[in-house]
């Protein structure tokens, strides 16, 4: 069938901030998705609170709504602009949800409205636990048995049907407490009884435990024709038991014999077929490592993380068919992208191995718990293609930027052999490295896997390079071990460092070709990976193009981490865009396959390749460019600028030295004193005495960080020496080679701003002011734009202190600079000469082009020739109020109070005609239930003390009733407020401050201390409570005073704006 | 260190890897193939239709999961020589018995590793299938040239049939069917068994009068090496069977042999179908399914046989992929139907055979 003629306006839900478990995968696959719908001449309807998205850009859809994605508000956009269809699979869970609940509601229905990709039988035989099983057992596909209890015989009786082990989870018991692994019957007493007595309604589930099983991963499409393919199968390193986001995969799978894999891919296929999917759907299964005995874990009947994946892994664009088979295609009509000449009805096959491994955040949160299990924690990933699994594993690990480049931890070096031998046991992020240096340490493959349940393939692999390692030790490292190791993925670096001999001749790396076929067909994909082998296929490709216009190397920002999102995706997409509009050719290298960027037709040439200096150079080699830019991949890109300078390759826009100049602490000391510029005053330091004496004489509080840092890693403000020592311990415990900043902390009005210098003239679209004062990470405080009482002179100098900067600096291209405002004074906090984290949403409401003005002032362009004029922007008809979303549920342990170092994974914008309506969207769209009753919870530190009075008053005159901490409580009355007194933890067992929190009388906390971060102490632990019940916990006074001010508003969901984007710059 | 090895093509090309397997013997040549399949290296290694060929794994890590022997297609290994980029030598699976290098050492089949395999790929794309020659030493490598030339194929279904008639299969069963083994991968057996048949396995060169004198209810032309055109004897015979009104089901060379009984023409493919992941388009009902192959001839759609109609195409290059006889009680398909290789799809095939039988049956009565 082709296109659906009835088809005119078809809605598209995005899938709303990155949180962990949904991250950029949906901004690529949301993408594709407008992109294919444009492609048939439909008008295209978005609605994302993501701003930072590429999807949500001006020309992806034809009206595009940065609005909360609520019921509400989808509701009454679909009744302003009428869509005829909605798209519910390319948004990731949270459009999933969306749409079914209103298909359930019968609205789709009334208003005319059809739903495509997933219909709601589809989707409830998918999700709902118990129609998901009977759908299965239907068409014989085995589940996972378990069963709900609610006493001990007849949980005996099911485990003894069932066999042993078996896993016991308590209902209504938060983060699986009472649960836990039974082998035999005398355990299952025990666990079964204690499980029954903690749940609060006596219940638990028995569940057969599979946890060791191998599991295997199917990427299944089918159309309304009954047409089915699988696109991919991908293997878990970790077996069962480890979230799949947190595990390694590998592509596709490899310990599966024919028999096995094709047992697998025909019940993957039943699967789709049974639930009726039209689109892609995620399959995964358990499959028992010694028999042929399987179980259906879940399947996703929606583009995923898990498609995104095996879409870049084999080159085929799930997220693009999918949506045209949404709209009506069959899989036969659609042309393979690839090739060009053959069908998407195909199997895509890879003559490549394919490994994915994640990015945890634990080194942003250090007293996380690092236990990996079935919640996912990882932020985002890394993808590297090598023709080994060595090859590949080494390129992921080096391309994670976690400080290493094989797979030796420095730190477990020191460990003794039965430290290592136990920490084999810990199911945590390290454990790759740990299980690495425990086979150098003779643990044998056998009891490595009895314990960890990795197959012993993988553990052979790692062998493998342990013994080649070894080999380089002892060998004099001719031409051919070192192509021996070149082969398996070793930097020319770690081979030296490894074999303490000088590498002999360099060895350059070639490019194959990423093409869907593994070379069966001609194909034109201009995608590649590097090997060591015999043939240079981009080589081959560049010269067939035999293109003159000049190349530009654009590199792209990695792993999304915390601090490093989906901002520097979208920076380095547009980049490429006005490069290829300017006439250039372009080349993107980038790692991360949740991502636009590395959509093979966004650049003119994609390489999937680690950003460190040796991969980078091999492309250079190729590439021949006339320049790169570095400008807009965060510190990924950033982090290269240095090595690409003394390389001698010219690189586009500012330059290293100014980057070094805005780094380096004396020579940027230097400028402000030249430009008469203040800054708080500051010292650099390398040890913890030096530290310790900084802190002195500049008298507490003091900011202290590692220079050279995005996001705020191991940023603190520091108010006494122990502090001073705790910090610095964390801080030296990782490799620096760049000293550790300490500056006198101003707790003032934060102020930034983003703008973009041709070298003479600025242009800045905007100031922004956040909400809460200094202190707290910018990306985590709430920022307003434009800003809303700057006095007027305080507004000009910031624009004069800003074009004095980025004219100093030689900027050409983008800068973002930090203010503080204490006293009316303007001090300089940091100038970042690159793209910056706020880019996409101020390019967006502000109608600027940021990205494409900066890359034609990189080629030497300038603003006043480009229509936007110099100077300050004319200020937006909207207010915008950027809001963080933050993962805490997903993330054991971490203190939720917010500070100087950045903890928030994503963020929406609310944009109103006011500050306050703006703001109030901008809380409905992070998930704020906006309760206007009930009860707050105050406990703060002393130091907020004195102003705790009066945002407490608010809330007493909204009606919530007070509780507080003795010390909060006794300022509270003073003031005059009722207040009910609640003890604290250890003061009573039976009612205190935790218990309240608990039982659900209380509808926000507003909780800060002195200290925060360990996870014994009490503040810390009542926040985390606070999270575990979904409790908004304000830990800034200001943000606690703007939710007070949001409330008293008189905005709801009713009766809010809805800001159609394109509309909104006319 | 394992030996270096030159694998030397027709056109001149030489790629120089590493020895695994068997030694090579002096005289190893074959038309060099490669396949795309990721898994199914142990189908791979005994599927007789690969007979004297000289094979190349397009993905680079092959043999992960053992020797399997139960895998196997047939009780051997026809291949000339096995080209892969990487052979695992700890391989992981519960089922394994070893490593696959000690299989082609028993078989005495050689293997060569550590080689570009995807420019060879690429030059077996571009140039179609050529011969290549396996020597030892760099000298012998432009009489290898030659040698590689001058090759010519034959006598692989001679090679890669049974060499003595077998029965499998239930007494009881319902219907007895012969397979016409031209080299046949043993899932076919198989398929047949289970949906009720007991099956008489034969010589590729058995007289079609011998065959029908055991009074079949169908005839299985098994699928094989090369092509029918190489083997006029057998298609003489073909002919007869189909003449005789017994059902017959064709795939891979049986449905050359069948199509070039009733007088169609058959072409060379510039790039056989050789891998997993073939689509195929059904035109019944219109319905794609993916298909294992494993061939380099095809029937040729401008000289189609008498009465047959086209079933299947290929998505790709729209080549003949399955005719029905309209006045035999025929079939026949170029693709692998059923199950083992990826085809849950096109397993009905059979069934479509065993109702064939059924109706052929009823109407003896």
């Amino acid at each position: 069938m082709p296109l659906n003629k009835d088809l005119k306006k078809v809605m598209v839900i995005g899938s709303g901030p990155i949180v962990i478990g949904q991250a950029a995968e949906f901004d690529y696959a949301g993408t594709q998705a407008c992109r294919a719908l444009q492609e048939e001449g439909l008008e295209v309807v978005l609605i994302n609170s993501n701003p930072a998205t590429i999807m949500t850009d001006e020309a992806m859809a034809d009206h595009i709504y940065i609005e909360p994605l609520t019921l509400e508000t989808v509701k009454r956009i679909i009744e302003k602009e009428k869509p005829d269809s909605i798209l519910s699979t390319l948004g990731g869970q949270t459009g999933l949800t969306l749409s079914m609940q209103l298909a359930k509601e019968g609205f789709l229905e009334s208003h005319g409205v059809r739903l495509l990709g997933a219909r709601p039988d589809t989707i409830d035989k998918a999700e709902a636990r118990q129609m998901f099983k009977d759908t299965m057992l239907s068409i014989g596909e085995p589940c996972i048995p378990s069963k709900v209890v609610n006493d001990l015989e007849s949980a005996l009786a099911f485990a003894d049907e069932i066999g042993y082990p078996v896993i016991i989870r308590p209902a209504f018991t938060l983060g699986g407490t009472g649960g836990g692994i039974a082998n035999d019957v005398e355990e299952m007493k025990e666990i079964a009884s204690n499980g029954l007595r903690m749940s609060p309604i006596t219940q638990i589930l028995v569940e057969k435990c599979i946890s060791g099983w191998k599991e295997i991963e199917f990427e299944v499409i089918r159309d309304a024709k009954g047409n089915s393919i699988t696109v991919c199968s991908m293997e878990n390193v970790d077996p069962v038991g480890v979230h799949t986001g947190d595990s390694i995969v590998l592509a596709p799978a490899v310990t599966l014999a024919n028999k096995e894999y094709q047992m697998l891919r025909t019940a993957a296929i039943n699967i789709v077929q049974s639930l009726g999917v039209e689109g892609g759907c995620n399959v995964q299964f358990a499959l028992h490592p010694e028999s042929m005995e399987y179980a259906v874990i879940e399947v996703n009947p929606r583009v995923s993380r898990s498609s995104a994946l095996a879409s870049k892994a084999t080159g085929y664009p799930i997220a693009k068919v999918a949506t045209k088979i949404a709209i009506g295609y069959t899989l036969d009509e659609i042309k393979n992208a690839v090739t060009g000449t053959t069908y998407a009805c195909f199997e895509p096959t890879i003559d490549y191995a394919v490994v994915k491994l994640p990015k945890w955040p634990f080194d942003k949160f250090v007293y996380a718990k690092r236990t990996l299990g079935t919640q996912m924690k990882a932020t985002g990933e890394v993808m590297a293609i090598g023709t080994s699994f060595e090859q590949a594993l080494m390129k992921a690990v080096r391309g994670a930027e976690i400080s290493l480049d094989t797979l030796n931890m420095p730190r477990l070096k020191d460990k003794t052999d039965e430290e290592i031998f136990e920490r084999v046991h810990e199911c945590n992020d390290e454990r790759l490295f740990v299980i690495f240096e425990a086979l150098k340490r003779g643990m044998s493959v056998e009891k490595i896997h009895e314990i960890t349940m990795i197959d012993e393939w993988f553990l052979n692999k790692l062998l493998h390079l342990v013994r080649f390692e070894e080999q380089m030790q002892k060998e004099t490292l001719t031409q051919e071990l070192y192509h021996e190791a070149k082969v398996l993925g070793y930097p020319d670096k770690a081979i030296e460092r490894i074999s303490g001999q000088k590498i002999p001749q360099h060895e350059h790396a070639v490019f194959k070709m990423v093409d869907t076929c593994a070379a069966e067909f001609a194909a034109q994909t201009p995608y590649f990976y590097s090997t060591y082998d015999e043939e240079n296929e981009a080589e081959e490709f560049i010269e067939a193009k035999n293109d003159t216009k000049p190349t530009i190397i654009v590199f792209g920002s990695g792993p999304i981490r915390i601090g490093q999102g989906i901002e520097f995706d979208y920076a380095s997409v547009h980049c490429v865009w006005s490069l290829k509009k300017a006439g250039y050719q372009v080349a993107i290298v980038n790692n991360n396959p949740e991502t636009v960027s590395t959509d093979f037709d966004t650049a003119d040439r994609l390489y999937f390749e680690p950003l460190t200096p040796e991969d980078v150079m091999n492309i250079i080699r190729v590439e021949k460019p006339y320049g790169v830019v570095v400008a807009f991949g965060g510190q990924t890109a950033i982090k290269l600028t240095k090595f690409l300078d003394e390389a001698g390759v010219r690189i586009l826009g500012t330059q290293a030295d100014s980057i070094d100049m805005a780094e380096d602490r004396e020579r940027f000391d230097e400028l402000l004193e030249d430009l008469k510029i203040k800054r708080p005053q500051g010292h650099t330091v390398f040890t913890l005495e030096e530290a310790l004496g900084a802190a002195h004489d500049l008298g507490y509080p003091v900011l202290m960080r590692p220079s050279y840092v995005l996001g705020g890693q191991n940023m603190i403000i520091a108010h006494s020496d122990d502090d001073i020592r705790e910090y610095m311990e964390i801080i030296l415990s990782h490799n620096i080679e760049n000293p550790v900043l300490i500056d006198k902390y101003f707790m003032g009005i934060e102020i930034e701003v983003d703008a973009i210098c041709d070298g003479e003239d600025i242009l800045i679209p905007g100031i922004m002011e956040h909400i809460e004062r200094a202190g707290i990470h910018s990306g985590d405080s709430i920022a307003v734009y434009p800003a809303w009482n700057l006095s007027e002179s305080l507004s000009q100098k910031i624009i004069n202190h800003s074009k004095k900067l980025a004219v100093a600096l030689k900027t050409k291209g983008l800068v973002n600079i930090q203010y503080v405002i204490y006293d009316n004074e303007v001090y300089v906090i940091e100038v970042n000469p690159r793209s910056s984290r706020t880019i996409p949403y101020i390019s967006k409401v502000a109608g600027v082009p940021m990205v494409d003005l900066a890359t034609r002032c990189m080629l030497g362009e300038k603003l006043k020739d480009m229509g936007y004029g110099t100077g300050l922007y004319r200020r937006p008809q909207y207010m915008c109020v950027k809001v963080p979303v933050f993962s805490f549920e997903k993330l054991i342990d971490v203190d939720v109070q917010l500070g100087p170092e950045m903890k928030s994974t994503g963020e929406v914008l609310g944009i109103g005609r006011t500050l306050d309506e703006a703001l109030y969207k901008g809380l409905v769209a992070a998930g704020y239930k906006m309760k206007k009753d009930g009860g707050i919870f105050i406990t703060v530190r002393d130091r907020d003390k004195n102003e705790i009075a009066e945002i407490a008053e608010k809330y007493a005159e909204m009606g919530f009733k007070i509780y507080a901490t003795s010390g909060t409580a006794e300022i509270l009355r003073e003031a005059g407020m009722t207040v009910i007194e609640v003890p604290k933890i250890h003061e009573n067992p039976e009612y205190n401050s935790m218990t309240l929190v608990e039982s659900g009388d209380i509808n926000y906390i507003i909780s800060s201390s002195a200290k925060g971060r360990l996870p014994q102490k009490d503040s810390v632990k009542i926040r985390r409570k606070a999270v575990e019940h979904s409790i908004p916990c304000l830990t800034s006074l200001d943000t606690a005073n703007a939710l007070a001010d949001s409330l008293m508003s008189k905005y709801s969901q009713e009766n809010t704006e809805l800001v159609e984007l394109n509309d909104m710059k006319h | 260190m394992d030996r270096e090895m030159y694998l030397v093509l027709e056109n001149g090309e030489v790629f120089k890897g590493k020895s695994f397997g068997a030694e090579a013997g002096g005289a190893d040549m074959g038309e060099v193939v490669f396949t795309t399949g990721m898994a199914g290296y142990l189908e791979t290694l005994t599927d007789p239709s690969y007979c004297g060929q000289i094979v190349v794994q397009t993905f680079p890590l092959i043999g992960n999961y053992g020797l399997i022997p139960s895998d196997f297609e047939s009780r051997k290994c026809y291949l000339k020589a096995y080209i892969v980029r990487e052979w695992c030598q700890e391989p992981s699976n519960f089922r394994s018995e070893g490593a696959i290098d000690t299989f082609l050492k028993e078989q005495g089949v050689i293997g060569l590793y550590g080689l570009d395999t995807r420019r060879l790929t690429r030059v077996l794309r571009e140039n179609g299938t050529m011969n290549g020659c396996i020597v030892a030493e760099e000298k012998e490598i432009p009489g290898a040239i030659e040698r590689a030339k001058a090759y010519h194929v034959e006598g692989l279904v001679r090679e890669a049939t049974c060499p003595r008639n077998y029965v499998e299969g239930s007494d009881d069963a319902k219907y007895r069917v012969t397979i016409l083994d031209l080299g046949m991968t043993d899932c076919f057996k198989r398929y047949l068994i289970e949906r009720g048949a007991q099956v008489h396995v034969v010589n590729a060169y058995t007289k079609a009068e011998e065959i029908l004198a055991q009074h079949p209810d169908g005839i299985l032309l098994s699928n094989g090496p090369g092509s029918s055109e190489a083997e006029p004897e057998i298609v003489a015979e073909v002919k007869k069977l189909a003449e005789s009104g017994v059902p017959i089901m064709g795939i891979d060379l049986g449905h050359l042999m069948l199509a070039s009984a009733m007088g169609g023409g058959i072409i060379k493919l510039k790039h056989g179908h050789r891998g997993a992941n073939q689509p195929v388009r059904y035109l019944p009902t219109d319905r794609v399914y993916i298909s294992s192959q494993n061939h380099g001839y095809a029937v040729s759609m401008d000289a189609l046989p008498q009465g047959a109609e086209v079933t299947f195409v290929n998505l790709n290059d729209g080549s003949c992929e399955g005719l029905l006889y309209k006045k035999l009680p025929a079939l026949s398909v170029q693709f692998r139907p059923g199950n083992d290789e990826g085809m849950v799809d096109t397993g009905f095939l059979f069934d479509q055979f065993m109702k064939m039988m059924e109706v052929d049956a009823n109407a003896a009565e």
